[in-house]
């Protein structure tokens, strides 16, 4: 603990906020994923320009420089990239077995459903027809289903965030800049990884990963150099306002008659509002969100610790397997919705089942860590950064 | 006295419901689904010039059926139908050009020689669907509506867009609402109409219109919902061009 570094002290504790909102991300991301879902209603993506990927992604990012950023300094690089990989491992295994459980899905339905009404969008199973390619280009995370396109990104960010991370521990500012920089890029000159069997990635790298890298800038000392502009009543007011103006601009998405208050002058402008690319309306969507959120959630906040809130802290703890299972889960739902032509209070049921299973697995994973003294909480005592690995 | 008239009202009320449910449900769709705020001029210059409109479908096999006769159940056929009905004394003919696998870019190449030959005064664009199929980029998905729409506003006619039909059964596999959202951006910078599809399918199905979760090898429900799909946009078609009756009395 050689280190002079002043931040170290105060990220030494874990950040209960982060597993909060992580989890509540995790929530978020589960009902969105299920299309038919009036419950999803309810998710910030109605509310404004930047959704639950916004937060997973900067949090991921953040954890992820929180826990191999100390590996880093006290062990070296070696170790902490050796970590870091594996991590991408473990997230690419965890891929490629949703990946499974989404053909099984697939090829259900390909042996059940007709519908001559539907002749021209069941094509879409084609591919079922030529598995040698289909299965290869999943192995390269080219093929990707819907909805299975964040973990090939968290994937690629981890690969690439051994030399970053290094970067990061000297010149903070250098890092975050160079990432600016390759966002500009990827804007200019159309950067993009190739998808199957067409087109591009749904969330491209290149463009996201300055929210995950300016994640870890927060978490390596940048918070507190934001720290007298997050305290700023300006700044406050100003992304109270923002946060108004996306609110209204979506409003008008949602009620077809409150189309003609936006101004041809703004929409030209504002739109389309890219996601694939991470709109620079959605990061300061997003940027907004966060300032006013630590302005009113402080780090110290009791409520942090009350049972209420505990089930989206343990999710976000846990966040692989939850999220994994969150993916599954909303296949499982969307399928058992089909299969019933089921109404809405099937689906507000299987809403709240979802996420009762996500708490309880999220707990699960919790004990069995903790018996394995692999908990984030048992770290204190073991300063062990490979068990907190688990959780970045 | 009073139990005899009130026999004959129940009898008749029984009749009444009687009737009622041998009707197919109605597929009759809210005006905010249907919006017609953008005027249709030329569609309105020749049905009242000329008495006759001509109207070209461009699209992909969602906008077909398959089975004996099915161009003749197919939406385009249906339009054709509830538009003679609707605008008696009007020569209206309905072409369609809607082979199946077509994507936007291809469709955009050939507009132009579809304008040449049936000179329509209005184009129904149906797009997307192939594209969500075959993961076209959005971008240029974008670019090939524009290059689409300016073909066919250089060649004088107006145009209605389509968007997609709403599949829940195929959802989790096949996502297009970034490309509905594309359609409705372009519609709106442009200011041309959009015909919703997906919207409408959409409302059907939480009204309990269809059931379009539903596994049939029977035509029944998709003639169904194709002759819905022809009312509904003839509706959007009369509107947008102020054609109602009384004002063709008027005109006439």
């Amino acid at each position: 603990m050689a280190m002079a570094s002043p931040p170290q002290s105060a990220t030494s504790e874990r950040d209960l906020r982060l597993d909060l909102f992580r989890g509540l991300a995790l929530w978020l991301i589960f009902l969105d994923h299920i299309p038919q879902n009036i419950v999803n209603w309810i998710t910030i993506r109605n509310y404004g320009f930047s959704d639950a990927t916004e937060i997973f992604i900067f949090i991921s990012g953040y954890t992820a420089a929180f826990v191999y950023g100390r590996t880093m300094r006290e062990r070296g690089f070696v170790l902490a990239s050796a970590r870091i990989l594996r991590r991408a491992w473990q997230i690419y295994v965890a891929h490629i077995f949703l990946f499974t459980i989404f053909m099984a899905e697939i090829a259900y339905v390909a042996a059940t459903f007709e519908n001559p009404l539907y002749a021209e969008e069941m094509k879409i199973l084609d591919f079922l027809k030529q598995p040698d390619i289909t299965i290869f280009q999943a192995l390269l995370l080219k093929f990707k289903p819907v909805n299975m396109d964040v973990l090939p990104l968290y994937i690629v960010l981890l690969l690439l965030f051994p030399p970053m991370l290094f970067l990061l521990l000297r010149h903070p500012n250098v890092a975050l800049g160079g990432s600016a920089l390759v966002y500009a890029f990827a804007w200019r000159l159309d950067w993009n990884l190739p998808a199957y069997p067409n087109g591009v990635w749904f969330f491209n790298p290149f463009a996201w990963q300055l929210l995950f890298v300016f994640g870890a800038w927060c978490a390596l000392g940048g918070a507190q150099k934001l720290g007298v502009v997050l305290r700023s009543n300006a700044v406050l007011a100003v992304a109270i306002a923002y946060l108004v103006f996306a609110f209204l601009v979506t409003l008008t998405w949602h009620v077809e008659s409150l189309d003609r208050f936006v101004p041809g002058w703004l929409a030209d402008w504002m739109y389309p509002i890219d996601k694939t690319n991470l709109d620079v309306l959605r990061f300061a969507h997003f940027l907004a969100l966060a300032a006013v959120t630590v302005r009113f959630v402080p780090r110290h906040w009791p409520g942090l610790k009350s049972p209420i809130l505990w089930p989206a802290i343990v999710c976000g703890q846990h966040s692989l397997e939850v999220f994994c299972l969150g993916v599954f889960l909303a296949f499982a739902g969307q399928f058992v919705i089909a299969e019933s032509s089921g109404g809405p209070l099937l689906q507000m049921a299987i809403s709240v089942l979802g996420i009762i299973l996500m708490v309880a697995t999220a707990y699960l994973v919790s004990w069995y860590k903790g018996i394995e003294g692999r908990s984030p909480l048992a770290r204190v005592k073991s300063p062990d950064a490979d068990l907190a690995g688990g959780e970045a | 006295m009073t139990f005899v008239l009130a026999v004959l009202a129940a009898i008749a009320f029984a009749g009444g419901a009687v009737a009622a449910e041998s009707q197919p449900p109605s597929c009759d769709v809210p005006d905010r689904l249907i919006p017609a705020e953008n005027d249709l001029t030329h569609v309105g210059a020749e049905v009242k010039d000329r008495h006759r409109l001509d109207i070209t479908v461009v699209g992909s096999g969602s906008s077909a059926l398959a089975g004996p006769d099915g161009a003749r159940f197919a939406y385009p056929a249906q339009l054709e139908q509830a538009l003679k009905e609707r605008l008696p004394g009007v020569e209206i003919k309905v072409t369609a050009h809607v082979p199946s696998r077509q994507t936007t870019a291809d469709m955009a190449a050939a507009m132009p020689k579809i304008l040449a030959d049936d000179h329509p005064a209005l184009v129904i664009w149906q797009a997307g669907t192939v594209d969500a199929l075959r993961g076209v980029e959005p971008e240029d998905f974008r670019n090939s509506l524009d290059q689409g729409l300016d073909a066919i506003a250089a060649a004088g006619a107006d145009v209605v867009m389509m968007n997609m039909q709403y599949s829940p059964r195929t959802e989790s596999m096949l996502s297009v609402a970034p490309f509905a959202d594309v359609m409705h951006w372009v519609a709106e910078q442009r200011g041309v109409l959009l015909f919703d599809r997906l919207g409408i399918m959409h409302y059907w199905s939480d009204e309990g219109t269809f059931d379009l979760y539903a596994a049939t090898t029977g035509y029944a429900m998709a003639r169904r919902v194709h002759e819905c799909i022809g009312r509904a946009l003839a509706s959007q078609i009369i509107n947008a061009a102020h054609l109602d009756a009384a004002k063709m009395q008027t005109t006439r």
